[in-house]
């Protein structure tokens, strides 16, 4: 497939993989995090872990929309969907992330609330343009590449007179993510991990640019190589990283240039600023309240949001206490060291939002790296 | 039963109690064995269908050495006609390569409907036809059946079942228990024809591909396969449902073995690289409908794999890799990459419906 295939190319990987070895300081030991679940699914996708030497370590981040809704919005949208007059309609990875008490959207489908999977915002406006009578909720995720499509959204339906469509806003900023985690050691609100350098977002950086990650580099002294979603492109982003190390060197750079540029989409930044505005703080699971790192429509599109329409009222909820997605989520454990994972804990019968979406941390080393477990583990056995 | 036995996993019970069956019940993952495991295993249990294949072969009381092979399949595919076939036709292939997949020669179906009061007459006739047509072209009639109104709104256009049976020669024994370490896994052509051809053909996704379902009927391949490879051809089985994937690893779990295939050697068709793409999915959780995997002893792997390719259906039969020793059972890839990966059964909604 063109336009793909160029960066899935195994002889070119194995090339890479060959230099970040020989440019490796053995008496280092190199940890980067990849903040976004993109990228860590490319790595167990594709066994990328297999071509990097021992002392390269990837942490995975917190970059996956689904599993930093903390379970109180989930539990909100179950609430909203079993409204009769209400159809919600949803992004699949959402139907089977764990509210309270294993609920969740599949089940409250199963249970007859009208929920419906789509594919796009888009969907979502037909299905309210083709059932007046219907109340439909759009359930509005993620990082700031899934949020200009919520905003057209919100446009269409007011151009098209529509007044049976809301959205139920749930978009989080990238930058507040990657600040609180590089703050945890000075607020102590987050175990502190130690981070050399961030696989920055790619679809998220050709929405916002790179420049909101030089304040990281001024800061905090971090290294940020925005990367593109591809294999190659984790592994070449990898090797720019592991040369700021060696060279002493603290940047942005910007390995995606071919879809990435320094001031990022303007038009799609218009029109999200058009339509949202920040909200003053909001939860993530793992990550806490963090403040402005969240967005809600703005009073000119009140009519739209389904948190006004339905007075809808937030519900608190806390996770598993077992569940360990919140450390998991910021790179102080990693999914095997959580004694759920593998045994009550699947992506069948997750029982926290890591193990739900492909993203998900605990969800890829489950689906593709799992039977490493036991020569990691016995590689531990042997060491002690 | 469609399903193998589980996964042997630590996992909680399903909530007979105060839960429901949901759409991941269907899909053909874990949920869906679990399903089967823990309601009709339970409820129905018996040599033969505890054996966990697709098919079960039991021997004919009153023939000496007779032995035969039966097995079931419903439809509820929608759309119902789609690039490369319709209901009809997919009714017909489906079962008739359960019963071939076991090994046998099928010999007759078995048909029953049940039809929505409102569905058009002339729709119901295409299918019929259709299904008429493909019973003939594999020369397996369709000798007995059962039709079944309901209310509007109580069914969806039209469900089809259809049951087969066929006769075992002696001497062929397949079973989803039989692939040993050292065994090589054989795969009959490219895979995701039939998923994206459904997925294509479904008006809100709104994309268009050039792909057609690969639902036809594997019999004939898979007589050649028993003929050229006598004892040393282990199981057989149709990846449907759950793909490749989830054929593989239910191979693995009966068997208590583990299977590593390599990325590269999987045949798969641009355009349905494209497509699974756009829409996030495997290739490898994606369904086929006239495709086959067998086990093969290493010894027989060549001459099982020349009689695939002499067969029209069998062409670009490839080896994809082999049985590996694993208590874990799990099911890896060497990915094109060189690194290693799981592959596992599906999880999560794949598209509802599509077969």
């Amino acid at each position: 497939m063109k336009h793909v295939d160029e960066y899935r190319d195994g002889k070119l990987a194995r090339a890479i993989a060959a230099t970040i070895a020989a440019e490796a300081d053995p008496t280092r030991d190199y940890a980067f995090m990849e903040f976004c679940g993109g990228h860590t699914h490319a790595i167990s996708r594709y066994g990328l872990e297999d071509l990097l030497p021992a002392n390269v370590r990837m942490i995975h981040g917190p970059g996956c929309p689904v599993c930093v809704l903390p379970i109180g919005r989930v539990d909100e949208a179950i609430e909203l969907a079993k409204n009769p007059d209400v159809t919600l309609a949803t992004y699949a990875d959402l139907m089977r992330v764990p509210g309270s008490r294993g609920a969740s959207l599949i089940k409250a489908k199963a249970a007859g609330a009208d929920i419906r999977m789509v594919y796009s915002t888009l969907d979502a406006i037909r299905i309210a343009e083709e059932r007046p009578d219907r109340q439909v909720v759009f359930f509005a995720i993620g990082f700031e590449t899934t949020t200009p499509p919520s905003a057209m959204a919100v446009k269409l339906a007011e151009a098209r007179g529509l007044t049976n469509f809301s959205i139920f806003c749930n978009h989080v900023l990238t930058p507040s993510a990657i600040r609180a985690i590089l703050e945890a050691p000075k607020t102590g609100g987050l175990p502190p991990v130690r981070i050399q350098g961030f696989l920055g977002p790619s679809h998220v950086s050709a929405i916002i640019g790179t420049k909101p990650y030089d304040t990281f580099v001024a800061e905090f002294a971090q290294r940020i190589v925005v990367s593109g979603f591809e294999p190659l492109d984790v592994m070449q982003s990898i090797l720019m990283l592991l040369r700021q190390v060696n060279e002493g060197r603290t940047a942005v750079e910007n390995q995606y240039i071919r879809a990435v540029t320094p001031e990022g989409n303007r038009a799609a930044q218009a029109l999200v600023d058009e339509v949202f505005e920040l909200r003053d703080s909001f939860e993530w699971r793992g990550l806490g309240a963090i403040p402005h790192s969240a967005l809600r429509l703005r009073e000119r599109y009140a009519t739209f949001d389904a948190e006004r329409r339905f007075a809808m009222t937030p519900i608190v909820a806390s996770d598993n206490p077992a569940c360990e997605c919140g450390t998991i989520l910021i790179g102080a454990k990693q999914p095997a060291d959580c004694r759920l994972f593998g045994t009550v804990c699947t992506p069948e019968t997750p029982m926290g939002s890591c193990m739900v979406s492909s993203e998900g941390a605990c969800a890829a080393h489950w689906t593709y790296g799992r039977f490493r477990d036991r020569a990691r583990a016995s590689a531990g056995r042997a060491a002690s | 039963m469609s399903e193998t036995r589980e996964p042997r996993l630590r996992r909680r019970r399903m909530d007979v109690k105060s839960g429901r069956v949901d759409l991941s019940h269907g899909a053909g993952g874990r949920a869906s064995a679990q399903l089967i495991d823990e309601i009709f295993r339970d409820a129905f249990s018996n040599a033969w269908l505890d054996q966990g294949n697709d098919q079960a072969a039991f021997d004919v009381p009153l023939v000496p050495g007779g032995r035969m092979v039966m097995a079931t399949d419903a439809h509820v595919i929608t759309p119902l006609f789609f690039p490369g076939g319709d209901i009809g036709s997919l009714a017909v292939h489906g079962t008739i390569n359960d019963v071939a997949v076991g090994g046998a020669v099928p010999l007759h179906l078995a048909v029953s409907f049940i039809v929505e009061e409102g569905f058009p007459l002339a729709d119901l006739k295409r299918i019929a036809d259709s299904m008429g047509r493909a019973s003939r072209e594999a020369g397996v009639p369709i000798v007995t059946g059962d039709t079944k109104v309901v209310e509007r709104g109580k069914a969806d256009g039209v469900f089809i079942t259809t049951t087969g049976i066929g006769v075992l020669a002696p001497g062929v024994e397949l079973s989803g228990d039989r692939a040993r370490p050292g065994d090589v896994v054989l795969l009959s052509g490219s895979i995701g024809d039939h998923g994206v051809a459904i997925m294509a053909s479904r008006e809100n996704l709104g994309f268009e591909t050039a792909i057609v379902s690969d639902s036809a009927a594997l019999h004939r391949l898979t007589a050649a396969m028993v003929a050229a490879g006598g004892t040393g051809l282990k199981l057989m089985r149709d990846p449907t449902r759950g793909g490749l994937a989830a054929t593989l690893n239910e191979i693995a779990t009966q068997s208590r073995v583990g299977i590593r295939i390599a990325e590269e050697a999987l045949p798969i068709k641009a355009q349905v690289v494209a497509a699974c793409e756009l829409l996030g999915l495997d290739p490898l959780n994606v369904a086929n409908e006239g495709k086959l995997v067998a086990v093969v002893e290493a010894g027989a792997a060549e001459a099982v794999l020349a009689a695939m390719r002499a067969d029209p259906l069998g062409r670009e039969a490839v080896a994809i890799g082999e049985v590996i020793e694993d208590d874990r059972s799990f099911v890896q890839m060497t990915t094109s990459f060189g690194g290693g990966r799981i592959v596992d059964w599906l999880t999560g909604e794949q598209l509802p419906r599509i077969c």
